[in-house]
Formats: structure tokens, sequence, C-alpha cells
């Protein structure tokens, strides 16, 4: 049994994930966590399997696919435990006028404090950046301090950043 | 169940300002309801929103002006169900919120976003109203109330943005007439 990391990136159509999917399947891969998305119109897809085909095998049984205007790269991967989050996962929403470096500067911040970032997204809307980030800070995380960094950061970039925790209904 | 406003004067149609307007950031500050440009900014908004095909609510922020000022109108959106025809209230706030839910909203100011934002589907609203001052208390649901909390945020300089659920919680405006359809 391996598990193997899946990327697809290039020009968009209807049928690509069809194709991927009947593709992994011939195979007998398994397909686990997955995401597709469209980034500024690219088809961007992730995402890992697991069956008993070799990456190499995977790779060729995908380029077919492809045909040129995608390019996909399937490698094998190890393992990696599923662990919940130690801490509290937080919210970090980010909004303002687009400029080098606003993902750099703030997720430096995040990391400095220990915050994980799990989940990121980020869109350009005209001159409008805004970039959503889930974070899972460890328990002795100061939010305080991390929340005063994250502002003051924000007002040299002059962005607006705020940070919520993330709501969990419990039900 | 319709407010009973003061007569407003004629309102022009002014410029909505978007994202990343330095403006829209800005919390506003409380107003005189006698005073004249305060009563002209409020038919102005009522204007402005009536032209905006779609537009629910506009607060004085989103036309770059940096008060606690706004208009809402949800009597024509089939989402609604308690409506107070026009409301137009200043120096607004929130008394009482609960039963928390998550809408997608769009913002004028935000024209090619929307995002998924849970407000509180019961609210209670004290305001002044325009020229009078006189205090009113606003009991409503569903999507006046969330109307009315995305229009006191943008008094409070904030914007739906700011209260996305998720990092996922965001998405393009469709387009649903695809221009290519139409060569």
């Amino acid at each position: 049994m391996t598990s193997l990391a899946i990327t697809v990136v290039g020009h968009d159509r209807p049928g690509i994930i069809a194709q991927a999917a009947e593709v992994l399947s011939q195979c007998g891969m398994n397909l686990e966590d997955s995401s597709m998305t469209l980034l500024r119109g690219h088809f961007a897809m992730t995402l890992i399997c697991a069956g008993a085909a070799d990456a190499g095998e995977v790779e060729a049984a995908l380029q077919p696919m492809a045909n040129g205007s995608l390019e996909v790269t399937v490698r094998e991967v190890p393992d990696e435990p599923d662990l919940p989050p130690l801490g509290s996962s937080y919210l970090v929403t980010v909004h303002g006028a687009d400029r080098l470096g606003i993902v750099a500067r703030l997720a430096g911040v995040i990391a400095e404090a220990g915050g994980n970032v799990t989940d990121l997204t980020t869109r350009l809307s005209g001159s409008l950046y805004v970039l959503l980030a889930e974070v899972d800070l460890p328990r002795s995380t100061d939010v305080e301090a991390l929340q005063a960094r994250l502002t003051k950061v924000s007002a040299e970039l002059g962005v607006d950043t705020t940070m919520r925790l993330l709501e969990n209904d419990q039900l | 169940m319709s407010l009973t406003l003061p007569t407003l004067p004629h309102g022009r149609v002014l410029e909505v300002v978007r994202a990343p307007s330095p403006v829209l950031s800005v919390s506003g500050s409380l107003v005189d309801p006698a005073d004249s440009a305060v009563v002209q900014l409020c038919a102005d908004l009522v204007a402005t929103m009536h032209v905006s095909p779609g537009c629910v609510g506009l607060a004085g922020t989103q036309v770059g002006v940096a008060v606690q000022a706004f208009c809402v109108d949800v009597s024509a959106h089939p989402k609604a169900r308690t409506s107070h025809g026009l409301i137009v209230l200043l120096n607004a706030e929130i008394l009482e919120a609960s039963r928390n839910e998550k809408g997608r909203e769009g913002c004028m100011s935000v024209p090619d976003l929307t995002g998924d934002v849970k407000r509180a589907t019961k609210i209670t609203v004290a305001g002044l109203l325009p020229l009078t001052g006189e205090r009113v208390l606003i009991t409503t649901d569903a999507f006046e109330a969330r109307a009315l909390q995305h229009e006191i945020d943008h008094c409070n300089g904030l914007l739906f943005l700011d209260r996305v659920a998720s990092a996922h919680a965001l998405h393009a405006r469709k387009v649903y007439l695809d221009p290519r359809d139409s060569a």
C-alpha cells in the first residue's frame, strides 16, 4: 500500500476531475483527501490517494488526460499522523490594497508565535487583496500579544487584520 | 410595521467607494440628527441605494463620509420576513442579538466577492431618526436583521470580509450571463 500526492495544474476545461478520477480508479488508487479550485482561472487540484500502484505508473496513466495543457506530478509520500490540534483554532482575516509581502510578513508573525496555518486562501479582486487563514495556536500562545503584533504589522502594510476564534458548533 | 420617517430633502446619487478605500475602515463619528449636512447625506444615501440594482442598504462610509448614518430597505427582497420599509438611522447600536445563522452576503463596496457570514437572525436596534432626532427601537429578524448588522458594521469601519466564517467562506460573485454566450 502506497500513498501518492498528485498535483494537476493548468488550463481549465470540463471533465478534468472525471478523467483524473477514472484513471485513478483504473489504477486501483483510492482517492482520499483532495482539494480543487480555480486560481485566477487556472485549474488547480491537489490530492492524496492510496493503493498498490507506484508513482511512475500513475503519472504515465494520467499523461493522456494532461494532453499538453495540464501539468501533472505524482510522488510517493509517507503516511502522516492525523493528530487533532492541541490548542485553539483561529481565523485571521486580512484585507487591503494589494502590495508585495502581505502574506510573507503576516505569516511570519504567526509562525514566530508558534502558530500553524492549516488552511489558507487569498484572493486578488481588482486592487483589493484578501487573505483568510485558519491558524492553530498552541495553548501556551499569548493570543493578545499576537493580536497586537498582527495589528502593528498590518498598520505598516496598510491593511486591516482581524483574528477571531473559529466557532465549531458541536451538534 | 413601516417606520414613519420625516420628509427628507431631494437626494443626490453619490459614487459608492470600493475596498480597499481607507474610509471603509474608519469608525464613523456620532452625528447631530438636526445637522443639515447629515440630513442631506441621509437623503443622498437613500437616493443612491434606490438607483443601485439589488442594493438593500448603504452606509455613510460607503460614500466616503465616516459618520454613523445608514439606510436599509429590504421590502422588495424575497429573503425578507419582517420589513420596516425604508429605514434611515443615525448613531445606531444593537441592543439585543440572538439566533446566529450563516448566510451569504455581498456588498456594493466589495463588488466581485461574496462571503458566508454568521449573523444574529433576531435583533433589536436603537437609533435616531434624521431631522427630528427621535429615538426609535427596531426589533426585526431574518434578512432585515442581517442588513441592519451589515450596515452598522460599516458605521464601525467593518466589512463583511472581517466576519467571514472560514478560510473557504469567500466566493467570486457568479456572473450568471456568460459574456461568451452572447457573442
